[in-house]
This record gives C-alpha cells, structure tokens and sequence, in this order.
C-alpha cells in the first residue's frame, strides 16, 4: 500500500507538474510577451466593446494587414544581421506604380508580376552589394535607395493609375470562408512567405548564418562562413519582400500611387522590434515580427471599434509600445550577459 | 614516446604540409612581417615563438587569407596557394582557432561548433544531428558541457575550450592553435594536449602558439622564433634549452629571467590596523556561497581556484560587477553596498576584468584614449583631464609597461593580443586606486612583460594599494601575493599566509576537499 501511494500521488500530480517545469528557451521569452501583450489587448477589447470577441477581428486584422507581415518578414532578416532597410516602403509604393502602369500598358498579369518581384530584388542586391562591398552604413545606402525608388514612382507617373486587370481585380474580391468567417488570398500569401522564412531561418545554413553575421560579424568571418553572400543576400530577401508586399498593396487598394505606403517602413521597424528581434542583431524569430504586426493592427481596430478615439491614437500607443518592448529587451539582455 | 619521435622524424623526409618562404605583410605605417619562412610537416607540433607584437598571429593570418601578403609565396600541399579568405583555406584543410575567442555568443555550443558545416538532411539542418556530433567531440575532449547551451553564457575558458572543439572536429590537415591555453587551468591544458598528442599520431599537422614556456616545451617537436616582424631561426625542441630560446625571443641576455626571479620577493605579513576591506558573508545566489574577507592596505591577496571554482565571479561581486544579494562589504570600516561599478569606482576599487574583448577594448579609440577611459569616468565627464596631464600619465604607463608600438594615437584594434591586454591594465592603474582587482591580468603576456607587471603590482601594493590577484598560472599567483585565498565550487576553502606554501600544496588543498567531499 506504502508503496503504492506515491504512485497515484504521482500521477496526480505530473501533468500539471510537467506545464509548471516546462520552461522555454529563453530566446522564446521576447515573443511569448508579445504573444501575452496580443491576447491580453484582445481579452481587453473583447470586454471593451460589444463584437470585438469575435474571431473575425483577428482575421480582419491579417486581412488588412497581410503586406506589412510580408514587409516585416523581409525586414527581420535584414535586422537579424544588425542592418536596417528603410527603402522598404518606398519599393512598396514603387511596384505598386509598376505593376499598375504595366497593367495598363495591357501587360499580362504572370509577366507583371515577375517583372515587379525582379525590380525589387534587384534594388535590393544592389544596395547589398554597396553596403558590403564599400562597407557604407546600410542606414546611409537604404536611406538613398528610398529616395531613389521614391523618386522613380514619379517618373513612371504623376497621378495614381488605377488597376481595371481581371486577374488583379478577381484576387482582390476573393475571400476564403473559414466557418463563418473569412479571411482573403493575400492573407494565405504572408502565411506562407511567414512559414518558407521560418524554415529558411532556422533549418538552412544561410539562416544560421544571417545570425551568427548579427552575433559577430568579425567571428563569422573567421569561421569561415559565407558572410559576403549572407550580407548580400538578405538585402535581396527583403528587396523581394518589399516587391511582394507592393503587389499585396495595388491588390489590396487596387491602384497604383506614387505617395502611398509612406512611412511603412517604420510600421515594419516597429512590428519587428516589438516582435523581440534585437535592433542590434543575433536574437529574434519571424514569428515574433508576424505577431508584431497583429499587434500594430490590434490597435487600429481598437479605434475603429471605439468610434471617439481619434486615429492620431494609433501613432501614440504604437510609440508607448514600442519604448516599453524596448525597454523591456534592455532588461532581458542586460540579466542574459 | 620514443616512437613518437621517430614518426616525426619520419615525417620530416615527406613534403611539409605547408611552406611559407620570404613572406611580407605591412599595415599602413607598420611592417608586420618582412620576409618570414614558415615550414609545417605532417605529425608534428610545431611552436611559433616570439614576444608581444612579434608578428605570430599576423603570420597565421597571412596563411589563411585573412591579411593578403606583399611578397612571398605560400605553398600548401605542393602547390603555390593564396588564401582571399579564412573560409578558402579551411576547405583546403587548414582550421583554425585565431587568438581571440571568435565565436558567435548569440547561438548555442553546438551551432557555434558546427556552424557552416552542420548535418543536414534533406536540405535541411538536422538539430538533434548536430546536438549529438557537437556532445561527442565535447566528450573526446573531456568537457562536460551542454551543446545546446547559449554560449555566451559560459566563461570566457570555456568559449575558448568550445572553439578549440570546433577546430579539432574539422577534419583538417593542418590545425593551427594561437593561444589557446591563455585562459585555460592545468587540467584543460592537459586535456588539450592529450587530444593534440592523438591528432600528430594521426599525421596532422599543428601550429601552437603559446607564452608559457613550460607548454611548449612539453608539447613541440619544432619551433620557430620571431622577433620585431623577422624570421631569427627554425630549431628543433629536443635540441634547445629554455635559455636559449628566451634569447632567441628577445634578442638579449638574461636579463628576463633575472628580473623574473627579483619578482619573487619575501612577503611580509601586513594585517595589522583596520583592513581597508572587510567582506562578510558576501555571496550572490549561483555565482559564489558566503565569502568572508579581509584586505589589509599594502596587501597582494592571491585567489587560487581551477576553472569555475567562482575565483572571477567573487572579483566581480567586489567590484559590484554582479549585485550580491546577501553579505556586507565594508570600505574603511564603512558599510557599503556596492550595487554598480560606479560606486565601486568612488570607493576607489578598480577592476581589470578578464573579458577583455566584450569589456573592455574600444578597438576605435586609440591607446591613449582606452588609457584614460576609466581616470575620465571617476572624474565625470564634465571635468576634462588636462591634456598635459593626460599625455604624461600615458606616456609613463607606455614605458612602464613596454607597450608597442609606443604611439599614444595608435588605434586599440592594430594593436597585437599582448599589448591591448597591457593598455587594459594601464587605464585601472592610472587611476590609482586603493584596491586593484586584476583577474588574469597576464593572460597572452610575454614573459619578458610579465615579470614586468608583476615587478609594477609588487612595487604598488609596496606604496599602500591594495591588491587581488586572480589567475589560472598558480605559479604567478604565488610569486606575488602576501596572503592566499583557495577557492572551489564556487565557496572559500582554505585562507593562508604565503609563507613557503608550493603549487603542489595549493593542488593538494583543492585536491583535499574533494576527496572530503567523498
Ligand atoms: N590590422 C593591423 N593594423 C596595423 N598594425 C597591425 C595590425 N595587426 C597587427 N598589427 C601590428 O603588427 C605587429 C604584429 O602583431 P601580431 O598580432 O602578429 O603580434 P603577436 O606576435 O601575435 O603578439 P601577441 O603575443 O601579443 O599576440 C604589432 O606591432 C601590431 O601592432
Ligand atoms: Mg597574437
């Protein structure tokens, strides 16, 4: 009988037991706070205001919001190796521009949109190329490819050129239904891309190399890994993101304009460092910079379900945000080294 | 042991693995090499010699492609090879572990071991693959540690045992090891060199560099000496004395040696008064159990302890570097919680910690500004130093110390390992503290400026400063403190006055308590 009691007390208590030992890697830590902020403002809203418990919310936050997810994808690699790209935004207004102005010109849809994924992933190698090769400050050389893919948005037109293609206009209206609920294409899309980055992050060598080049570029260099192409490469990575993120964009506002998604590259910044990643490069997980993203929508649709609050209250919350994760990183950094 | 050197003999008559001949290498204003020859042959150790600024590491790194050379020609394998960059020559099979642990801190043990060559399958990386391979080359070196732990937090001898194990699990023709004992205890060194030992059994070909004599003396079967950026001679390790070889290194008679043994001084017993420091029951929850602690003014305490025995982690706690969370530390009789370094520095403690690449370097700066850092920072920095002042006190601690080059506005990051660990030492004593805390304040110093820092630390602490010296050569740590703390598993385990107490009796007290323990 003596024998048999710790047994059942065992039993009785191991699963839970299990929940309360498990602790995760502590590279999980910055993300599982954004996670808890998510839920939290969610729980919050969903007291707050009638409808908002609803799982469309969610959904109609990822449907708004799929081609800053696709933008901050792009992005976090970029980060993750200690640079930045502020050109983001401006190649998103950039393909928007082409793709529409090609449309119009009765361009197919397929060759439009190889032309536009091609345009952004070459603007990107080339700053890549500049940053490595001249060791000029990314923030400098992406400050200039802004200027310049805004500059060239104008070139290809004055006015904003709406988009009339069937194929463009079909993706657009279509939605998928889940129960009662729907979500769009282009949220499949930056579900996608989130996963292929993912993967390419953590299961390839160029992904455990982007974060031993954020580590230390120097000991990367002496290990003999490839940091030349790494540089280079997420550069293309986030070239190509911003290019996808663009066509997301025409599909999405069904125009080409030559002054939209100004400033998107700080909604990516933002989304990425309230996700976890290290603005300093080496610590981060996509996944976190996707959640980033559900976080800055959040917000929105806080307001538009309020009605009283004024939209200038997106900007504030996102600013207390983003000081508060990084004053929270400044913590979790400084008792980890 | 005998068959050993018959094998290298053996050896030799084959073609050398590697030939260096007539190689230069010259930085804007400096000639580092002029015109060095360098022959490697399979299955031996073979030891590259010379003082701080010699020219070793950037001969290493002229072989493999990271400093591309002016003149000379290398030849790997038979053919005439240039390297454009460290990853070139590790696919020729040459691996290397340069002087500074340079590893990424951000990722695990295991991915810092395998990074570039991971297992994969499918394309993709196979995790638990390389959990496992990273373990058993661990294991083959002896080392008990978790190969999916953060590297960055294990100290500093432990990265360079990790980088070592990413060098011995390339399989490589040619290992080249630049100080890799620097930070590491006997017994690692014995482990490093019973792995060494199987590697040159093998036919692999090893480069060693080290500034203890006694190493490479056990472990070489040849030796090349530089001085000044020159190539002095090539000499095989059986048929040269330590003598010689020391001449050979700097040019000059005994005079090192000599001074070496001046350093040895009688050690007075100076625990008379208040102490200047008065620790009791100081501890940190996971770094180090209750320490209780006297520091007398005038005093050299020695703290002796293997790897982990929590010898640097109690530097840090006195220096406020880590906040104890229980115990109370008195300066001059008054309490003092010391919580961050600032308050430490106002109490006049200063710290040479061991980290000198994360804490300590500012490769930008130049010498004289990384001499300064810490004097300006007690100052505040709306008090400027006097430039006067400024240059005097730098140009004395340039010559005290022999730093080289001897340009105050030479950059930190051209400087060689040795000579950037003497400007860290440098800007501590400048601002003549009353406690000095040095922890492993030789690591990479040649011997010739080693006896010279020991000769400075022995003459300060003559002045009234007080000293705690902290280091894994327990002969340094003998010669030069007046009382001996004895430390393991993170708890004080012994205190003694140093009268005539020997290494073995120091390995005997650690050793001791282990078999109590028992
Ligand atoms: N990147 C650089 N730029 C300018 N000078 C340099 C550079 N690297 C090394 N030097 C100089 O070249 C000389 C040789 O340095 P090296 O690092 O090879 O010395 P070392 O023999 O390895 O010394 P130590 O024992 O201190 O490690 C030194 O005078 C150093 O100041
Ligand atoms: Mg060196």
């Amino acid at each position: 009988m003596s024998a048999q009691a710790p047994t059942i007390k065992d039993l009785g208590s191991s699963l839970p037991d299990a929940i309360r030992r498990f602790t995760p890697p502590p590279r999980f830590y910055p993300v599982l706070a954004t996670i808890a902020l998510f839920i939290g403002m969610f729980g919050a809203g969903s007291i707050r205001y009638e409808g908002f418990s609803s799982p469309q919310t969610i959904l109609s936050v990822l449907v708004d919001n799929s081609f800053l997810i696709v933008l901050a994808v792009g992005m976090t690699f970029v980060i993750l190796t200690g640079g930045i790209d502020l050109s983001v935004g401006s190649v998103v207004a950039l393909s928007t521009m082409i793709a529409a102005s090609t449309l119009r010109s009765g361009w197919s849809a397929p060759l439009v949109i190889v032309t536009v994924l091609l345009t952004g992933s070459v603007l990107g190698l080339l700053m890549g190329l500049v940053i490595h090769y001249f060791e000029i400050q990314p923030f400098i050389v992406t400050l200039a490819g802004m200027f310049l893919a805004r500059g060239l948005c104008y070139v290809i037109s004055l006015e904003s050129i709406p988009i009339k293609n069937g194929t463009f206009t079909s993706f657009a209206s279509g939605t998928i239904e889940i129960g009662d609920y729907f979500i769009t294409p282009s949220v499949v899309v930056a579900l996608v891309v989130l996963v292929i980055a993912a993967v390419v992050l953590h299961m390839t060598r160029f992904g455990r190399t982007v974060y031993a080049v954020g580590g230390s570029e120097q000991s990367a260099l002496l290990m003999g890994l490839a940091v030349a192409g790494t540089k280079v490469g997420v550069y293309v990575i986030s070239g190509f993101c911003s290019a996808l993120a663009g066509l997301l964009f025409s599909i999405y506002t069904l125009s080409g304009y030559n002054l939209g998604a100004v400033g998107m590259e700080l909604d990516a910044i933002a989304a990425v460092v309230i996700g976890g990643t290290l603005l300093t490069g080496g610590s981060g997980l996509v996944l976190g910079s996707a959640v980033g993203v559900l976080v800055l929508g959040l917000i929105q649709s806080f307001i538009s379900f309020d009605g009283t609050l004024s939209s200038w209250w997106t900007k504030i919350t996102i600013g207390v945000l983003l000081l508060a994760f990084v004053l929270i990183q400044r913590l979790f950094t400084r008792r980890t080294t | 042991m005998i068959q050993m050197t018959a094998e290298a003999a053996e050896a030799t008559r084959t073609e050398p693995v590697v030939q260096m001949s007539g190689v230069s290498v010259s930085f804007p204003g400096v000639k580092a090499l002029q015109s060095v020859g360098l022959t490697l042959r399979a299955g031996e150790v073979h030891a590259l010699m010379g003082e701080n600024g010699a020219g070793k590491s950037t001969l290493i790194k002229a072989l493999t492609g990271v400093y591309s050379i002016d003149e000379g020609t290398i030849i790997v394998g038979g053919e005439p090879r240039t390297f454009h960059s460290p990853a070139e020559s590790q696919a020729a099979g040459i691996s290397t572990v340069y002087q500074e642990v340079n590893l990424c801190t951000n990722l695990t043990v295991a991915e810092n071991m395998l990074l570039g060559r991971e297992p994969r399958s499918f394309g993709r990386i196979d995790t638990r693959a390389m959990n496992r391979r990273a373990g058993e080359t661990l294991t083959r070196l002896g080392l008990d540690i978790d190969p999916k732990s953060q590297l960055g937090t294990h100290p500093i001898a432990i990265q360079q045992l990790v980088a070592i194990a990413r060098a011995v699990d390339i399989d490589a023709e040619l290992l080249i090891l630049d100080e890799p004992t620097s930070s590491l205890d006997a017994d690692e060194v014995a482990k490093l060199f019973e792995v060494m030992r199987t590697l040159r059994a093998e036919g692999v070909a090893i480069v060693f560099v080290s500034h203890f004599l006694e190493q490479v003396f056990a472990i070489s079967d040849r030796m090349t000496v530089l001085r000044n950026g020159q190539f002095v001679g090539e000499y095989l390790t059986a048929e040269t004395t330590q003598l010689q070889l020391v001449q050979a290194m700097i040019g000059r008679e005994l005079e090192t040696l000599d001074k070496i043994e001046q350093a040895a001084e009688e050690h007075t017993v100076k625990t008379q008064g208040a102490p200047l420091l008065e620790v009791l029951d100081l501890g940190r929850k996971g770094s180090v159990e209750s320490v209780d602690l006297q520091v007398f003014e005038g005093e050299v305490i020695g703290i002796a302890g293997l790897l982990g025995s929590g010898r640097t982690e109690l530097a840090r706690l006195l220096f406020g570097a880590d906040t104890p969370d229980r115990g109370d530390m008195r300066m001059r009789s008054k309490g003092t919680k010391l919580r961050t370094p600032r308050q430490a520095i106002d109490h006049k403690i200063a710290f040479s910690s061991e980290n000198r690449r994360s804490e300590g370097v500012i490769a930008d700066l130049s010498i004289a500004d990384n001499m300064v850092l810490a004097m300006q920072a007690s100052r505040g920095w709306l008090r400027p130093i006097p430039a006067r002042t400024k240059d005097r006190l730098v140009k004395k601690y340039i010559e005290a110390l022999d730093i080289r080059p001897t340009d105050p506005n030479a950059l930190m990051r051209n400087l060689s390992g040795g000579n950037q660990q003497k400007v860290l030492l440098a800007r501590w004593l400048i601002t003549e503290p009353e406690l000095l805390i040095l922890d492993e304040p030789t690591r990479g110093i040649d011997i010739g400026a080693k006896a010279q820092i020991q000769q400075l630390v022995a003459d300060l602490a003559k002045d009234g400063m007080s000293v705690v010296f902290i280091s894994a050569e327990l002969e340094e740590v003998l010669r030069l403190s007046d009382r001996l703390v004895v430390m393991r598993d993170r708890r004080k385990i012994d205190e003694r006055a140093n009268e005539d107490v020997t290494v073995s009796d120091v390995l005997e007290i650690i050793a001791g308590e282990v078999r109590n323990d028992a």
